[in-house]
């Protein structure tokens, strides 16, 4: 990209789109988007992922689908949006309104020290998308645009997807429970009340 | 009349009741959502589901969006099932890190190929390798080659499921689906 002093701080981006987030569901795909998430404020309502690379999206549509009255963000990054691409697809048919794909694009693999993606060479996540059959599908690139985004996760209108340019920038770890059942059960039981525990 | 239309009926063989049987168990165990990519030993089953208004009937583009997805029914408190073919097995592998290590139930119907019968040998890798790479990854499998036995099968393993938090798979043999021979079909 041409400045990368010009690109948006991820957790800036993050922090925005979880503002006031009142009872937005959030599914944090593997590595950086995981601790961005986890730095805005560990919360019972997020599903940060440890592993199982590509599974974001696809978590998103299950839950979106089991869950219609709820808005659900995907927050996930460029190198795990790209394992599972043929996701877009198979959302985009099912087009459910309540669920925003919001892509942390650096260009990077980023846990493994910062090997470029596709998208670093131009490969563009939001025409893909928007090929598949989402149409509210867009590259951004401003905190204005950001706020925008976190505007339409919230009020969930149909199915979104972004491709937010950021800084490749590597910061500090900020880790959620690496335990899966206590994130599985916590927010089972913040999502569907303590009968959860019990089923 | 009569007597030629119930000659007919003895000369047409039965077809198998297997697949209505299994839609209702699956429906008795609540299933919600149906993931899939289409099998031909499916396809009877398939039709069920989608002319349900009850269940969400999935398409995908590859086996491990479906262990993903019902990760996510789950997480909502919607029960699902993933049907797939052996071949697709494969394709799971490293997504079924997320039900076992998050104690989440999973229910695979798997229609098997490369096995009983195969006449294509391209079927055959992924085919014998379809039991022990579920049982690596920590799958509870159960293979079933007797027709009269697919529907206990499956409700056992919604059970095991559903109240053990477990990933579970009934392999369906070609026994019970019949071995495909594609070469009848070829230009002699």
């Amino acid at each position: 990209m041409s400045n990368p002093n010009a690109l948006l701080h991820r957790r800036d981006v993050v922090n925005e789109l979880l503002r006031d987030r009142a009872d937005l569901l959030v599914i944090a795909g593997l590595g950086a988007p995981n601790w961005d998430v986890s730095a805005a404020g560990d919360h019972p309502n997020n599903f940060p992922l440890w592993g199982a690379m590509g599974a974001a999206s696809m978590i998103g549509l299950g839950l979106a689908l089991a869950q219609p009255k709820r808005k659900v963000l995907v927050i996930t990054g460029d190198g795990e949006m790209l394992m599972n691409i043929g996701s877009l697809a198979t959302i985009a048919v099912e087009a459910p309104k309540n669920l925003t794909i919001a892509v942390l694009d650096n260009e990077r693999f980023g846990e493994t020290g910062m090997q470029k993606t596709p998208t670093a060479s131009g490969v563009d996540l939001a025409a893909i998308a928007t090929a598949c059959g989402i149409r509210t599908s867009r590259i951004v690139r401003t905190m204005a645009e950001v706020t925008e985004l976190r505007d339409l996760a919230h009020e969930g209108r149909g199915t979104a997807f972004a491709q937010i340019k950021i800084n490749p920038e590597a910061l500090v770890f900020v880790m959620p429970p690496a335990d899966g059942v206590i994130l599985t059960t916590r927010f089972r039981q913040s999502v569907l009340g303590d009968e959860a525990l019990y089923n | 009349m009569a007597e030629a239309a119930k000659s007919r009926a003895e000369a047409a063989p039965a077809l198998p009741t297997w697949p209505d049987e299994i839609y209702r168990v699956l429906k008795d165990a609540g299933i919600r959502q149906v993931a899939m990519v289409p099998d031909a030993g499916h396809s009877r089953l398939i039709r069920s589901f989608e002319a349900d208004p009850e269940t969400r009937v999935v398409t995908l583009t590859t086996e491990e969006e479906g262990v993903a997805m019902l990760a996510g029914a789950w997480l909502g408190g919607e029960r699902g099932v993933l049907l797939l073919q052996s071949s697709g097995v494969g394709n799971c592998i490293n997504m079924l890190s997320l039900p076992v290590i998050c104690h989440m139930p999973l229910l695979m119907i798997v229609t098997m190929r490369g096995d009983w019968g195969e006449f294509n040998p391209w079927q055959i890798p992924m085919g014998q390798g379809t039991r022990p790479s579920l049982e690596a990854m920590g799958v509870i499998v159960n293979k079933v080659d007797e027709p009269d036995l697919v529907a206990s099968t499956v409700q056992g393993a919604a059970n095991l499921a559903f109240n053990t938090w477990k990933p579970v798979a009934v392999l369906i043999g070609q026994r019970v689906l019949g071995a495909k021979n594609f070469k009848e079909l070829a230009r002699k």
